[in-house]
């Protein structure tokens, strides 16, 4: 009797969360697979009664515009450089602070400061930093901004990094920055946490074999953290693959400097243009967008589990 | 400072050169000082190189927020110049009044952004929809975690499963059904054509668009499950005999019991709402804008170029109170943090 009693209470307590992810979790992954193979779909079209054949024609026209592929060019290129380079300067940075005493919480706190910032705020700063003031081609800008004032102090010449002549390369290096600068404080955190619960009894055993500081921390710290490795890997990836913030904070939602509209133009900017008016369009773009996140942690994951110790 | 490292190298180095005696028999006294001493030596240049590698990141992670700070004290003319200081010649706060009171001339704004960027509404919805989302969906998240952890029902597990396998999905695939459905072919709570008359209550409708659809988030119903299944059964039982009822002993011992994991969540869930973009920008716009919505979309201009110091005043009162709040719960927000691997 207490056991059928249960049963009924289960279900109650589960009631409110059950809706809600059935309106808007459940029905979405349905409704999308729907609106992805339905060509040419949208709904203002559904709601007058405008039938759609069923077909890849979403696809298929999707993969066809230039417009998409820029993005998942964009999208693919700056996931797999920032992933490298953050998750390479977040182990140097959690090895360097986990072998000091003094000061250790200090500079803990500070790399972990970019987390708990709006990243599109903060990218408007980093806008404001490279940015030139009254630029026009062929005459001296008003002002060329603290990064270039900051080179030209150390003999180099000013560039234009984000304004209307700027060129992609320059684009380029400033999202790199700015994407790996938000990327940083989580890796470090998931990094040295890992390190701190190393046995000590592999460094000593290392160090009475006499092993230098580098084949150390390539032999022992990255195989022993190599799980955590994996995770943030993954989770770079992942996020990577989702990146639309940063080109926001940067560049506002012209995607690109303001004579080059989409330039930067990324996978979920384009799902998100198309939200509107064209949701058979936006629902094959998260298809593919969904595809190729599964896709690459399966191969993470498969790579991980030939290559993680332990 | 380096001379307590010294120091504490030194002790470390000495301490190694004593032993060192006992498997060194053929080394002589002086050739272990010797050794010692190299090892000192290095070991002092290791930690050198560890501080300055890590001071110079740190000034490289900390650059931005000191840009911020000193451009939004700075006078527009001062900021503008072809080289901008690194220190401002003159502090000035009008920046931040810019923020708040406009300077009119023949009823056009000539300087401040008040009128268009309305902060104090920004702050007021987004802190509203933060409070209230926070709130419900801790309520949710409690009930369905009690549910997953403490009773038995069939399909438990499958349930379970299923759920935690729609956190693989990008949110994106979500969101464009999502828009479907908050507008008028749905539950109408959102208007997306121009030419729809603007109804009263919209503003309120417009909250629930961006309040509801988050309510449940997976991952804070596993992670409160997995505290609440730490929790002894003996506990559990012992209630039963007291005659507690389920809802008294789950509010009684296993809420205060979890409240860290109850803080993280409500830290991250309120950032997410001060930091959310994507969703209000597409459903609520002007009807409910959030901060971040206003910020990115507020054009600061003052005779025709970009104001900076207005636009950085505006970016340090956003950005202070998430720094505030984290330097109050910087052990929570850490232990969320590394366990979710989400921003917001």
């Amino acid at each position: 009797m207490n056991k059928k009693k249960n049963q009924w209470k289960a279900w109650l307590y589960l009631l409110p969360a059950l809706v809600v992810l059935g309106v808007f979790t459940v029905w979405p992954i349905i409704n999308t697979l729907r609106m992805g193979f339905l060509e040419g779909y949208n709904s203002a079209g559904e709601r007058l009664g405008q039938p759609f054949s069923f077909g890849f024609a979403n696809f298929t026209s999707v993969i066809g515009y230039s417009e998409f592929t820029t993005c998942l060019g964009n999208t693919l290129l700056l996931t797999v450089v920032t992933v490298p380079i953050s998750t390479m300067l977040a182990l140097l940075i959690a090895v360097a602070l986990n072998s000091i005493k003094p000061l250790k919480k200090f500079f803990q706190t500070i790399f972990f400061l970019p987390y708990v910032t709006n990243s599109i705020a903060i990218g408007m700063v980093f806008m404001a930093m490279f940015s030139m003031i009254g630029v026009m081609p062929g005459r001296e800008p008003m002002s060329i901004g603290i990064i270039n004032t900051i080179i030209e102090a150390f003999g180099g010449t000013r560039i234009d990094w984000v304004n209307q002549t700027s060129g992609w390369g320059a684009n380029f290096f400033v999202l790199v920055v700015f994407i790996v600068w938000n990327a940083l404080p989580f890796k470090i955190l998931v990094l040295l946490g890992g390190l701190q619960n190393v046995d000590k009894q592999y460094y000593d055993a290392a160090k009475v074999d006499g092993a230098s500081r580098w084949r150390i921390f390539w032999r022992v710290t990255v195989p022993l953290l190599s799980p955590m490795i994996a995770y943030v890997v993954i989770t770079g990836f992942i996020g990577g693959f989702k990146e639309y913030n940063s080109i926001i904070g940067i560049f506002g939602d012209t995607m690109g400097p303001n004579t080059q509209q989409g330039k930067w133009n990324t996978m979920v900017g384009y799902i998100i243009q198309n939200v509107s008016g064209f949701q058979g369009r936006a629902s094959a773009a998260a298809i593919i967008l969904f595809a190729i996140i599964f896709a690459v942690t399966l191969i993470n994951l498969y790579v991980s589990k030939k290559k993680v110790h332990y | 400072m380096s001379d307590e490292i010294k120091k504490l190298n030194e002790n470390d180095a000495s301490s190694e050169a004593e032993k060192k005696p006992e498997g060194e028999v053929l080394g002589g006294k002086d050739e272990i000082a010797a050794t010692a001493k190299r090892q000192t030596v290095k070991k002092v240049l290791v930690q050198i190189g560890l501080y300055t590698f890590l001071t110079v990141m740190a000034v490289v992670v900390l650059f931005p927020f000191y840009w911020m700070l000193i451009s939004s004290v700075k006078t527009q003319a001062e900021y503008n110049a072809y080289n901008p200081s690194l220190w401002p010649r003159q502090f000035i706060w009008q920046n931040y009044k810019g923020l708040f009171v406009d300077v009119h001339e023949n009823g056009i704004v000539i300087e401040g952004v008040a009128d268009q960027l309305n902060l104090g509404t920004l702050f007021l919805n987004t802190v509203l929809v933060g409070v209230v989302s926070t709130i419900l969906s801790l309520i949710v998240t409690v009930l369905s975690a009690y549910a997953f952890a403490r009773l038995e029902f069939k399909g438990k597990n499958v349930l379970f499963a299923l759920m935690l396998a729609t956190m693989m999905i990008p949110g994106e695939l979500f969101t464009i059904t999502n828009y479907v459905t908050v507008g008028s072919s749905g539950l109408g709570w959102v208007s997306h054509s121009a030419a729809e008359q603007v109804t009263t209550g919209e503003s309120f409708r417009a909250f629930l668009a961006l309040v509801v659809p988050f309510l449940v988030s997976v991952f804070y119903i596993y992670l409160l499950r997995q505290n609440f299944m730490q929790i002894p059964n003996e506990l559990y039982l012992a209630a039963k005999v007291d005659g507690t009822s389920d809802l008294k002993y789950l509010w009684k011992v296993m809420i205060p019991l979890s409240a860290p994991t109850l803080i993280s969540i409500t830290i991250l869930k309120m950032m997410g709402a001060w930091n959310s973009y994507v969703w209000p920008n597409l459903v609520a716009g002007e009807a409910f804008k959030l901060v971040t919505v206003g910020l990115r979309g507020a054009a600061f201009k003052t005779n025709e170029l970009i104001n900076y110091p207005l636009q950085m005043a505006a970016v340090v009162l956003v950005t202070l109170p998430l720094l505030i709040v984290f330097i109050f719960f910087r052990k929570y927000i850490m232990r969320g943090v590394s366990r979710s691997g989400i921003k917001g």
